[in-house]
């Protein structure tokens, strides 16, 4: 029984409306005989399993059977798909259709908003809404689900994209003519979770470090809050996270080093995230392996740039540039690491290109067969629902394309979808196609007509003169006009005869007056010539992956046949030395030796001396060093480099739990800028929005690695804390200063009243730990009074930002009462004040050579502060606090022989020795000295001249910084960029839409920088 | 160090007590430096009164001890002509960062009509600890606006404002719109996108000099505008436009920009690109006041040490320029001027050019050059001696500085803390 869909379409959508078993019935309840045979059909069972001649059958919404020896019901509606393939329909698993756009509640310029303003039994931050429950708020968008569905997408899995914590989400079927009831698969089918805080208008976090934060306390206050049955506190918030450990759980990371983040929160919870990816893991593939996640990957490859004009090109930076021709490769990358993953269409603007962009994937290298599976059996593997659909198998649901060719072919078109066993998206399977040339005759007269699939070629020929003939076809109703001149034209209507190939009809003259026409079928059409795709002319060529992914980034070659992982090799580059006849500065008694040779071996310095041989079988870089001086690294007490996406979560006076190690950004330029400055270690600091600040990372500027392996390892842990003008928050305007403290009085009882709750925190934990007593209620783990707790225990060290005398006293005071030491204040511009208290505190100073002027705090600031200090017998460094001025800490150290007499000695001592002393690193590094790390600069004049500039600087023996290399680094940012360029010149010439340049840089940060403050603010560190 | 200081106490004792005396004074045997790219190893220079009555080389020459009222010996140590600091707010902020402090940023778009000179502040608490390193002027310059006011030339010396004016509304300066602009995300990424706001940006300022212009052709004006006022020197050309841009285009535009209204003596500011559109610039005859010479460049794929070349950029290809410190913490990093020269010494320029971009290019630059800018005679006696290299930190050290013939008082409150608190724990 062969008969017209089009029937059957009209039909089902209205009846499809009174379905619903328990809703009442207006009239006879009608039962649809919905038993459908698809036969003859490519049958695509699921991404392994294609089956020709296949059959389908579908019975109420279900596919009931599938395969070639399927028996046909008599009963069934048979629908013969020859030449045709079936799919699966696609799922999205990360959607928002059918809920509600977020509406943005932030509120600007009413002052902190410091705990949650929702109102009911919830947490105490907004951004974590684990209660939010997608299946109570879905509803049907019809626009919204043709538009998926015209683009193969049948099933989402739809959730809120508001907050930190998301809540659940909901699995449902397109089919949006029926009521949401028959559309939810799956009410609770994953958890969402992400880093932004979305709507949310509190304060807390404003930073990466500060929602870091926030989701680890949550998970502790979770476990808190199971553990003890609920009984410390009812809390809506906590119990649906809870509920929420059940599920699959999804993290929108957007990003790769935000994957690797997650992934590491995911390690302490003893859990697995599915990650929702921004498209650029391929540029840190082995980190991205080693998550061990699968991932959601977006397909919004970048459109190619306009480069038309040259200096505007200039800034578009490498990264961009080749993230544009490497993108559509991520797949493909993934797939070759065994990194599982499906995609989703929910960073397209224009749904429509879902289906290419895949195939732009699979022809950067992505397998048909697991691009397929991204789309289908993936996604419902992922959230466990692949018993209903993702694949055409008896018992799944009867969601599926049909289309005139695979998928992976570019005329590909999906006639039609079908979900839940009805139609959603409907085209005639084999259409009248009219393409040939014919001839049409009315009012006696013959002309000749042309036809063709393309519109805009049908043409009428009258007296040699071609004229475009307009038509559409419309079942068999063929209805046309045409033009002689401006003042003559035809219309006519008629029906069209498939067998005799003929339209009779009538047509009517410009004067109103009709006729009769015929139009008869003469010959076919000629073979039109296809146009080539562009990407075909373009040989695709993607250029190398290189590490770090931006200018002065390297491209590692791996050994043919090598199984050596990037991350290998880059840290196991050439890193034994010889250097011969230097002045080596060495920080030791020895301290300067001329014409000297030192011996760096396997990273360590190994031999300083006169006339060094090498060992026997040593392969060695041999440096003549002649005129050259040899210092140790440079070491910034001080720095804001390389973090991500803030460097103070300054929104409560404390936020001891924040962790800048989980922020670094190995991307960030100015670590070779000040790699090239000599710079080899530095201390990434919290800014000084807060009396306590969070905890330091202390990295070695291994340029080209990753966050984990920049740090140094096993360094002491540190932490900032601040005084003075920031921390009582003297540029907030009065109305929003409602934030404990506002004067330095306030300030040290903050630090009286968290170190005496940390204390009694710490004593708290190790009485549970030491007790037998059954229960007892286990206390709440508190990241923020648990760092406290470390530093009262000396297992974490202070650096407070300080200006003033009186706030150095008043610290040392608060420290000596709790029985531990500051560590280091840090700026202290009024340290040489209080010089002798802080040498019997024995704090270390780290301060700015001659910055002043900038604030009211800093007007005592004398330039002469590291040398009365240092004279005094305090041990003191100068730091940077400053991307740029890190570059010429060497010119920055001598400005304390300029101001107050240091010796040349004792001044390089302030940037190197001096500085490791207060990290606790100076076992390792800060002097030259046999078995301590290579961590060394080769200057090409005296170290401490503004004339010097390094031409090495090592660390662990390898040279990161090399001005040769440096060049040839440069010259390969200019060739690379030119070859991108013209390929994307050609990408405009062959039609591709373009987008206008736009290019990205890093934030510079300073101690002061608040997330959303204006630049103009000047002066405040 | 030490003798330094005995030197300055001693210098001071003598000077202080015996200004009126010693009008007459031979400098015998310094390394000059002259500010116009050449040096006299050892040199006499006599000043006379307010100006440098001669100089030259010591070689062949007996000194005669009776034809000056003193003579200063100066062998191994270096005189260079006053380095003047540009487009600075030097003198209009004390702690920057409190507002009672800030004269520097005034509202509205359009102010030719401020003037930066009455503001300055002779008794700043941070002019003392710039004259400290050399540099004795600054061309005190307001922000804010598309046109920020008028800037003008003082010394760092001077009983008032009136006292310290060295040269009065010397031009006004104006902040260029820019194709480009920088915006500011969430999540802390900065984005370099178009400019939406350029088309009506250079509306308002086409506008603004085309109305500026026609009364300035008015003889009579009915009524009077006091910022159309203001702004006829620079068409007149008593007064050099400072177009503060940085982007190739935009100083292209910049250029056109002023010839369509017809401003002849423009000078570019900033110009980190400049180096892009040195054809134009050299044809049209504009000077380059050089971005500081220690800052990043703008993208990550440049040179890394892009903005620190572009001094010896830019004279490689016969542009004139010379150097300021205008960003973060302008005012205090005065005193670092020289050093940037240093820098950008380090980074290709040859180290007498570098000289003359702190001293008589810059006073080309800003019209003074017939008073300032170099050991010459006829010209003020505006120098000073250092101990050693003034461009390099750890030797530069001053020893005298004289302002128009009148010494300079080189000790600061910094210098009074430290010896209070070196006093205080009797280190020395």
């Amino acid at each position: 029984m062969k008969k017209k869909l089009s029937f059957l379409f009209v039909t089902v959508w209205f009846l499809n409306v009174y379905s619903q078993i328990t809703f009442p019935n207006n009239g006879a309840p009608y039962k649809p005989h919905t038993l459908f045979a698809f036969i003859n059909a490519q049958l695509v069972i699921d991404y392994e399993i294609t089956i020709n001649n296949g059959v389908l059958l579908v019975k109420d919404g279900k596919i009931i059977a599938s395969g070639n020896n399927v028996s046909i019901p008599k009963h069934a509606v048979t629908i013969d798909l020859k030449g045709k393939f079936i799919y699966p329909s696609f799922i999205d698993i990360y959607s928002d259709y059918g809920l509600n756009e977020i509406k943005a509640s932030r509120s600007t310029g009413n002052g902190p908003q410091t705990i949650s303003n929702v109102k009911g039994a919830f947490g105490w931050n907004q951004a974590i809404r684990a209660d939010v429950e997608a299946h109570k708020i879905f509803q049907h968008n019809k626009e919204k689900a043709q538009e998926l569905i015209r683009n193969g997408i049948g099933v989402v899995l739809s959730s809120s994209k508001d907050g930190i914590v998301r809540g659940s989400g909901v699995l449902a079927l397109l089919n949006h003519d029926v009521k949401e009831n028959e559309s939810v698969l799956m009410d609770k089918s994953a958890a969402f979770y992400s880093f932004n805080k979305g709507s949310s208008g509190q304060d807390y976090p404003s930073s990466l470090t500060g929602a870091i934060a926030l989701i680890r306390q949550t998970y502790y206050d979770a476990i808190w809050y199971k553990t003890n049955n609920a009984k410390t506190e009812f809390n809506i918030s906590l119990e649906a996270f809870n509920q929420l450990q059940s599920l699959p759980s999804i993290f929108e990371a957007n990003d790769k080093f935000n994957a690797i983040r997650a992934a590491k929160i995911a390690k302490e919870f003893n859990t697995k995230y599915i990650i929702k990816a921004g498209g650029n893991e391929y540029q840190r593939l082995e980190e991205i392996a080693q998550t061990g996640s699968s991932f959601i990957l977006p397909l919004n490859f970048p459109e190619p740039y306009d480069v038309d004009d040259p200096f505007e090109t200039e800034s578009i930076s490498l990264a961009d540039l080749k993230h544009w021709e490497l993108a559509p490769a991520n797949p493909a990358y993934l797939e070759k690491n065994n990194i599982n993953f499906c995609f989703t269409s929910y960073d397209l603007k224009d749904k429509s290109s879902f289906l290419p962009n895949i195939r732009k994937a699979v022809k950067h290298g992505l397998s048909e067969k697991m691009a397929l599976k991204a789309i289908t059996a993936n996604p419902a593997l992922l959230i466990n629902a692949y018993t209903k659909i993702g694949a055409l198998k008896p018992g799944f649901t009867a969601n599926f394309l049909i289309t005139n060719k695979s998928i992976f072919d570019d005329e590909c078109e999906i006639l039609q979808h079908w979900i839940n066993g009805n139609t959603y998206l409907y085209k005639e399977l084999d259409p009248i196609d009219l393409a040939g040339n014919y001839q049409i005759s009315f009012d006696s007269k013959n002309y000749q007509l042309q036809l063709r699939t393309s519109k805009s070629k049908n043409l009428i020929i009258i007296d040699t003169l071609k004229k475009s003939f307009n038509y559409n076809l419309n079942g068999q109703l063929m209805q046309f006009s045409f033009k002689i001149d401006s003042l003559t034209g035809f219309r006519g209507l008629g029906n069209y005869n498939a067998d005799s190939k003929t339209v009779f009809g009538k047509i009517q003259n410009s004067q109103g007056v009709y006729s009769e026409f015929k139009i008869q079928f003469i010959e076919k059409a000629p073979e039109e010539k296809k146009p080539v795709s562009q990407l075909k002319q373009i040989p695709l060529d993607p250029g190398k992956i290189i590490y770090p992914f931006m200018a002065y980034g390297s491209a590692i070659e791996t050994p043919v046949n090598s199984t050596l992982s990037v991350n290998y090799l880059l840290k196991k580059r050439e890193n034994t030395y010889l250097f011969k006849n230097a002045t080596v500065w060495t920080n030791e008694h020895d301290s300067v030796l001329r014409n000297t040779d030192v011996l760096v071996l396997a990273g360590k310095i190994s031999k300083i001396g006169k006339n060094i041989e090498l060992p026997k079988g040593t392969q060695a870089r041999v440096i003549d060093a002649t005129g050259k001086h040899l210092t140790p690294g440079i070491i910034d007490e001080h720095s804001h480099i390389a973090l991500t996406w803030g460097v103070n979560e300054g929104t409560q006076a404390s936020s001891a739990e924040v962790r800048m190690g989980d922020v670094i950004n190995p991307e960030d330029v100015n670590i070779y800028r000040q790699l090239a400055g000599g710079v080899t270690c530095a201390q990434l600091l919290h800014g000084s929005a807060n009396p306590i600040g969070g905890q330091s990372a202390i990295i070695k500027l291994r340029w080209g690695l990753n966050a984990e392996d920049m740090k140094v390892d096993k360094a002491d842990g540190f932490i900032k804390f601040a005084l003075g003008e920031n921390v009582k928050q003297s540029w907030v305007a009065d109305y929003a200063n409602m934030r404990f403290p506002q004067t330095r009085m306030g300030v040290e009882q903050v630090y009286n009243d968290y170190f005496t709750r940390a204390k009694e925190y710490d004593a708290n934990w190790k009485n549970v730990l030491v007790s037998k007593e059954k229960n007892k209620l286990l206390p709440r783990r508190d990241l923020e009074l648990e760092a406290l707790a470390e530093i009262l225990n000396k297992k974490r060290f202070i650096s407070c930002h300080s200006y003033v005398q009186s706030e150095i006293n008043m610290l040392m005071h608060v420290a000596d009462s709790f029985g531990f030491k500051v560590n280091t204040f840090t700026h202290i511009l009024e340290g040489y004040k209080v010089a002798d208290k802080m040498k019997n505190h024995g704090v270390n100073a780290s301060t700015f050579a001659d910055w002043w002027a900038y604030k009211n705090e800093v007007m005592d600031a004398i330039p002469y502060n590291a040398a009365l200090l240092t004279k005094v017998g305090v041990n003191t460094s100068v730091n940077s606090d400053d991307a740029e001025m890190a570059r010429r800490l060497n010119q920055e150290a001598a400005k304390a022989i300029k101001y107050g007499n240091l010796t040349e000695v004792e001044a390089l001592k302030l940037v190197t020795l001096n500085p490791a002393k207060m990290l606790h690193l100076d076992s390792e590094v800060g002097s030259v000295k046999v078995g301590k790390s290579a961590d060394l600069v080769l200057w090409n004049n005296h170290p401490l001249s503004v004339y010097a500039k390094s031409d090495m600087t090592l660390i662990d023996g390898i040279a990161y910084f090399d001005r040769v290399e440096n060049q040839k680094l440069y010259n390969y940012i200019k060739s690379e960029r030119a070859r991108i360029v013209s390929k994307l010149l050609n990408a405009k010439q062959s039609g591709a839409k373009t987008q206008k340049f736009t290019s990205k840089e890093q934030r510079l940060y300073h101690c002061n920088t608040l997330n959303g403050v204006s630049e103009e603010i000047t002066g405040e560190r | 160090m030490k003798q330094t200081l005995v030197l300055i106490k001693v210098l001071l004792c003598l000077l202080g007590s015996a200004q009126k005396t010693y009008t007459n004074i031979a400098f015998f045997g310094g390394y000059a430096h002259l500010g116009n790219g050449s040096i006299i190893e050892s040199s006499l220079i006599q000043v006379k009164g307010t100006k440098i009555e001669s100089i030259q080389s010591t070689v062949g020459i007996k000194v005669n001890p009776k034809a000056y009222d003193t003579i200063i010996y100066l062998e191994g140590k270096h005189v260079y002509p006053a380095f003047i600091n540009v487009n600075n707010v030097l003198g209009l902020h004390d702690a920057e960062a409190v507002k009672a402090t800030r004269d520097f940023y005034e509202v509205g778009n359009f102010n030719p009509h401020i003037r930066s000179c009455i503001a300055y502040n002779t008794d700043n608490y941070i002019v003392p600890t710039v004259k400290t390193n050399g540099v004795l002027y600054t061309q005190v310059t307001p922000r804010g606006g598309v046109i920020s006011g008028s800037s003008s030339i003082m010394a760092l010396e001077g009983w008032n404002w009136e006292d310290a004016l060295l040269k009065s509304d010397d031009g006004i300066h104006l902040n260029f719109p820019k194709l480009v602009e920088k915006r500011w995300s969430e999540d802390e990424v900065v984005t370099n996108a178009t400019n939406k706001r350029y088309t009506e940006e250079m509306n308002n300022l086409n506008k603004f000099f085309t109305e500026a212009y026609a009364y300035f052709n008015e003889l009579n004006p009915s009524e009077k505008n006091i910022r159309f006022e203001a702004m006829k020197p620079i068409f007149s050309g008593a007064s050099n436009l400072y177009i503060h841009t940085d982007k190739a285009k935009d100083i292209l535009t910049a250029i056109n920009f002023s010839k369509k209204h017809k401003v002849s003596k423009i000078v570019v500011v900033g110009g980190k690109e400049a180096y892009k559109v040195t054809s134009d610039l050299k044809l049209n005859k504009v000077p380059v006041i050089l971005n500081r010479v220690n800052d990043l460049p703008d993208s990550p794929d440049e040179d890394i040490d892009l903005i620190n070349q572009l001094a010896a950029r830019l004279i490689k290809d016969s542009i004139l320029f010379c150097f300021q410190m205008e960003g973060d913490m302008e005012a205090m990093q005065s005193r670092n001027l020289p050093f940037n020269a240093g820098v950008a010494v380090a980074n290709g320029l040859d180290k007498e050019m570098a000289i003359s971009a702190l001293s008589l290019n810059t006073a080309k630059i800003l019209g003074i050059d017939k008073l300032v800018g170099s050991l010459e005679a006829g010209k003020l006696a505006t120098f000073f001696i250092s101990e050693g290299d003034a461009l390099d930190i750890k030797s530069h050290n001053i020893v005298l500085a004289y302002i128009g013939g009148k010494p300079v008082n080189l000790i600061n409150r910094q210098f009074e803390l430290y010896q209070k608190y070196k006093n205080k724990y009797g280190v020395k």
